[in-house]
């Protein structure tokens, strides 16, 4: 079995975690800008993020033969001191040009705020000025319906961006039929609590057909299972699913929408 | 999938997850104090279970979710907790 983990939070990790991943078929590893757990106090401290993402970890991941790759932004859950965010953005291009690159992202809401909403739209218009793929994070819980709703509006209110290019992330059963026909990508991540579990991810797929829908474990520094994508797998074979089908979802449509960045490259 | 299929795969699994439902529900009779708006909002949306509609899933999710369109002003924090207090 081979699998892309298309969302991880790698640099939250231990190294057991890499030994697990590739041990169990993982072939690449893609990791978005994310929230550290507690706000950073200056853009030194994005910097210093950055780099992290760009030149440690992918160099921690290549001890295990694992080629890393990562998105950058300012994350929502930072994003509602707005012209912090600015100062913050204003540094995203020293980093663009960088090999391991992928696009802008995660982007997106939290908690649905004027601000977040601003500053979504700024990453948008960013990414489009840079021709950039975008990775969409959607609110959590009770936030996520309205949150999903928010961000397609942004999204669909910029005639340069193209759906296909544009993957939203985190969707559950009331939020994806939204998604995939505004013609965007979905991607449902696999939790031990919230978000989906492999068994509802596994009817979401049945439901919702297998073109542009991807799997991943979304794992950080909380509650999450860095083996939640093959263990997803494990429930397709125990539904009847064959090898090929499993193998379209958990490696070729992450490699399909990735290689839409002429830096993504698996063996 | 037979629905033989699916209940040799998942009865076990759902008939827990209902237990733990129940337990839930006595453990939170049996506290003290006053609950809040999570309790009606679980109790409204546990009515979907009972009520022969496909997508219980998607419904369930709908009941807990905040269905305004407009942004809100400021952040009040960064967490979620998992159902709406506007609806109650
Ligand atoms: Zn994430």
């Amino acid at each position: 079995m081979r699998y892309i983990e298309p969302h991880a939070h790698m640099v939250s990790r231990v190294t057991d975690d890499y030994v697990a991943m590739v041990t169990s078929g993982c072939a690449a590893v893609c990791e978005p800008a994310f929230w550290a757990g507690f706000d950073r106090s200056s853009v030194q401290g994005f910097h210093d993020y950055f780099c992290q993402l760009t030149e440690y970890e992918p160099k921690r991941a290549a001890r295990f033969g694992l080629p890393h790759f990562c998105w950058l932004c300012l994350n929502p859950k930072e994003s509602e001191d707005a012209a912090f965010a600015k100062d913050v953005l204003a540094i995203v291009p020293q980093f663009l040009d960088r090999p391991t690159v992928l696009g802008i992202g995660e982007i997106g809401l939290n908690k649905n705020s004027r601000n977040e909403l601003k500053v979504l739209e700024w990453h948008v218009d960013f990414a489009a000025r840079h021709d950039q793929l975008i990775l969409v994070h959607t609110p959590h819980l009770e936030d996520k319906f309205k949150g999903t709703r928010l961000t397609l509006d942004v999204l669909r209110a910029d005639s340069r961006i193209r759906p296909e290019r544009v993957i939203i992330d985190h969707v559950e059963e009331h939020t994806v039929k939204m998604v995939l026909d505004a013609g965007f990508w979905a991607g449902m991540t696999l939790y031990p609590e919230t978000k989906c579990t492999p068994a509802r991810a596994v009817d979401i797929l049945d439901g919702y057909g297998q073109e542009r829908l991807w799997l991943n474990s979304a794992c950080d520094w909380g509650v999450s299972i860095p083996l939640n994508v093959p263990r997803t797998a494990l429930e397709m074979r125990r539904r009847g699913w064959s090898a090929e089908a499993v193998d379209r979802v958990i490696y070729q449509n992450p490699v399909r929408f990735l290689s839409q960045s002429p830096r993504f490259r698996v063996e | 999938m037979t629905r033989q299929q699916v209940l040799d795969l998942y009865f076990l699994d759902a008939r827990h997850k209902l237990i733990e439902i129940a337990a839930f529900l006595d453990r939170v009779d049996r506290g003290s104090g006053e609950a809040d708006f999570r309790l009606d909002a679980f109790r409204e949306a546990m009515k979907h279970l009972a009520d022969g509609e496909p997508k219980r899933a998607e419904t369930i999710l709908m009941a807990l979710s905040d269905p305004t369109r407009e942004p809100i002003g400021i952040a009040p924090g960064k967490g979620a907790i998992g159902a709406w207090p506007g609806r109650s």
